[in-house]
């Protein structure tokens, strides 16, 4: 497989009393046709990043290759990339069509093939019958939809998405995402597209890479990163973690022998690079825990709330040392026995769910 | 009730045109009135010391663009009064159309300063307004004049010999006007551009096209109510210009300015005077029509 987009040590510093770092030492690989995600909170750089592949940015250092040709030389018009910006940045003066037309028309492309393409992209994105209307008359998700389409009507190689669906009420963004993933699947573009919602991340990505402070700080498919955050901004960042105070006793491969606050001991699952070493936190996922009796919890606590949320329930526990957990159980018509606020409970987890994480 | 609501609305009414009377009396004397005494004045006979006699004629209104010649009566093209028409028109449009050309950068560069930076650019541009315009405009023939600040310098860099003649042409007519009016221009283009969300020319880049491109495809259309505005408003004045032509075009470059007062001073041609000036009138809001009307048929395609 081709690499689409080649990144080393990208650096963006933008000039000011002090200098502001947006994006230190990005390096990446993003191969062809992948569905790639940059994931962080805002100001994390990962708008800058985007911006560098635009060509919107220059870097400050490092380079930026794009099929293995340098992509920094070429001004953004020259660039096989285009964007869905996170505003859709639709011709106020032109119509729905004329947007989608607008790119091949700059390419100089003949009226006969503009005309096909933008039939064929507004068939795409289900907008045919919308083709004369003028942008301000049209909701916000068929302009989403617009934006897409103009934005993929030259056939670019990479086409980078900027939070594009943030402006979209809930339901229509869960219809976008599955329709952005089919796009993508369908049209076989590579996909770079920044977002700071975790679980649009997880529902689309391929590989997500996890931004935070200008920096990459784990790169990986979105299983690997829900189930083995790189580190603390990971775990927490991404999904909702409970932490725990451990100590490692013993190593062996991937695996670490841990002892909890609690006196028990446990097996955790290491980080893949870097494996720590004496005091650590552990990382546990609240539906990977589950209650037990007192006796045989690896941790104790009372509960002090229950949550009811349909298709699950969470469980607000305070752990003996003060430390707040959170257990989330799937509903179901046998829930097994009920516990209530007040109540003493013990907690386990399987051995290598938890991820033992840097302190 | 109806009886009630109607005497309610009936007040209401009264209330409404009692609040307007002050500003529709001066709106009727300073506007309408000294229009009609010119519309009238035009139908008169000249005076022998100025001023009218009540008698009606039509001479004035033939006088805007005909003659009769003094020896033989033979009917004939005012010649002197269309070449001063023309002249008008030509360096209003001119003026104009330099106001754009300098403008329209000018108002960019200030949309894209900082927001902090822009009042101080804008309040550079609005500084000339607060100094008489003659002062603003002899100011400019100091520099222009043949001992003035150019051709001095010209010539102590060797560059020419003679001073260039540039005073009392149409070029500095223009040049004063443009000076005078550019403000009018950058004004309502910096407005429509402040508004102009940049990420549609960053997605016009995006989207292949050329510096040129954009501009033209993407800048032009959306600041065109701005261009529009800035047009008339350098164009009107530019046309009925009096003080500018009177300075720079040393009294033998008349605009229809001049024309106008000078029937009403050495002339004595109160009627022909009054006649000109419903002619500009004329002529403006022709024009003006003429223009909103293209330029508003271009909005409905474009939207």
């Amino acid at each position: 497989m081709s690499i689409a987009i080649s990144a080393r040590n990208l650096k963006k510093v933008y000039p000011g009393q002090p200098p502001v770092t947006a994006l230190a030492n990005a390096s990446i690989d993003i191969p062809d046709n992948e569905f790639f995600t940059l994931l962080g909170p805002s100001g994390c750089g990962k708008t800058t990043l985007l911006r560098l592949i635009a060509g919107f940015e220059h870097p400050t250092s490092g380079s930026l290759d794009m099929f293995g040709q340098n992509l920094l030389d070429a001004p953004p018009h020259k660039r096989p990339v285009n964007t869905v910006f996170q505003s859709y940045a639709l011709f106020p003066h032109l119509t729905v069509a004329q947007n989608i037309g607008f790119g091949l028309e700059m390419l100089g492309k003949p009226k006969s093939e503009i005309r096909a393409t933008v039939d064929e992209m507004m068939a795409l994105v289900k907008m045919t019958e919308m083709a004369d209307r003028q942008t301000s008359q049209i909701s916000g998700g068929q302009q989403q939809r617009v934006a897409l389409a103009r934005a993929l009507a030259p056939r670019p190689r990479v086409l980078l998405l900027d939070e594009p669906l943030s402006a979209l009420d809930f339901k229509l963004r869960k219809d976008m995402q599955l329709e952005l993933k089919r796009l993508q699947t369908e049209t076989g573009i590579t996909f770079i597209f920044v977002t700071h919602d975790q679980e649009e991340a997880l529902t689309m990505s391929d590989r997500i890479a996890v931004m935070n402070a200008g920096e990459i700080r784990q790169i990986g498919g979105p299983r690997d990163i829900y189930d083995h955050p790189a580190e603390r901004f990971v775990a927490d960042f991404i999904g909702d973690t409970n932490f725990l105070p451990a100590a490692i006793l013993s190593t062996e491969g991937q695996s670490a022998k841990v002892r909890l606050a609690s006196g028990q001991t446990v097996s955790a699952r290491l980080p893949a690079r870097d494996a720590p070493a004496g005091k650590v936190t552990l990382a546990i996922r609240p539906e990977h825990a589950t209650f037990t009796s007192e006796a045989d919890g690896l941790v104790t606590g009372t509960l002090a709330q229950v949550v009811y949320f349909g298709t699950d329930t969470h469980f607000h526990i305070t752990l003996d040392d003060g430390t707040a957990f959170v257990l989330r159980r799937q509903n179901s018509s046998d829930t097994g026995p009920g516990h209530s606020q007040g109540d003493r409970v013990g907690i386990q987890f399987a051995p290598d769910v938890a991820q033992v994480l840097k302190d | 009730m109806a009886d009630l609501s109607d005497t309610a609305a009936r007040r209401a009414s009264r209330v409404r045109w009692m609040l307007l009377a002050p500003a529709l009396t001066i709106l009727l004397l300073a506007a309408s009135g000294p229009l009609l005494i010119t519309l009238v004045y035009s139908f008169l006979t000249p005076g022998a010391y100025g001023g009218v006699e009540w008698q009606l004629s039509f001479d004035a209104w033939f006088n805007v663009i005909m003659q009769r010649d003094i020896f033989d009566e033979t009917l004939g093209w005012s010649d002197a009064h269309l070449s001063i028409f023309w002249r008008s028109v030509k360096l209003s449009l001119l003026t104009t159309v330099a106001c754009v050309f300098f403008g329209f950068p000018t108002a960019y560069f200030i949309a894209t300063r900082p927001k902090k930076q822009r009042d101080l650019w804008m309040l550079l541009i609005i500084i000339p307004f607060w100094t008489n315009l003659l002062i603003r405009t002899f100011a400019v023939v100091e520099l222009i004049r043949n001992e003035g600040t150019v051709n001095s310098v010209l010539i102590a860099l060797g560059i020419i010999d003679e001073p260039i003649q540039m005073l009392f042409t149409e070029f500095s007519i223009v040049l004063g006007m443009v000076y005078v009016y550019l403000p009018l221009m950058v004004l309502p283009l910096y407005a429509s551009m402040e508004r102009l969300d940049f990420s549609l020319i960053e997605a016009g880049y995006d989207l292949y096209a050329t510096r040129l491109q954009v501009l033209r495809r993407i800048i032009l259309p959306l600041v065109k109510p701005g261009l529009i505005a800035g047009s008339i408003l350098v164009f009107v004045p530019s046309l009925g210009a009096y003080v500018t032509p009177r300075v720079m075009g040393g009294g033998n470059q008349l605009m229809i300015g001049n024309l106008i007062e000078l029937q009403f001073g050495q002339g004595r041609n109160w009627p022909l005077g009054a006649a000109l000036s419903i002619t500009l009138l004329a002529v403006v809001m022709i024009a003006l029509l003429a223009y909103v009307r293209a330029a508003g048929n271009e909005e409905v395609r474009h939207g």
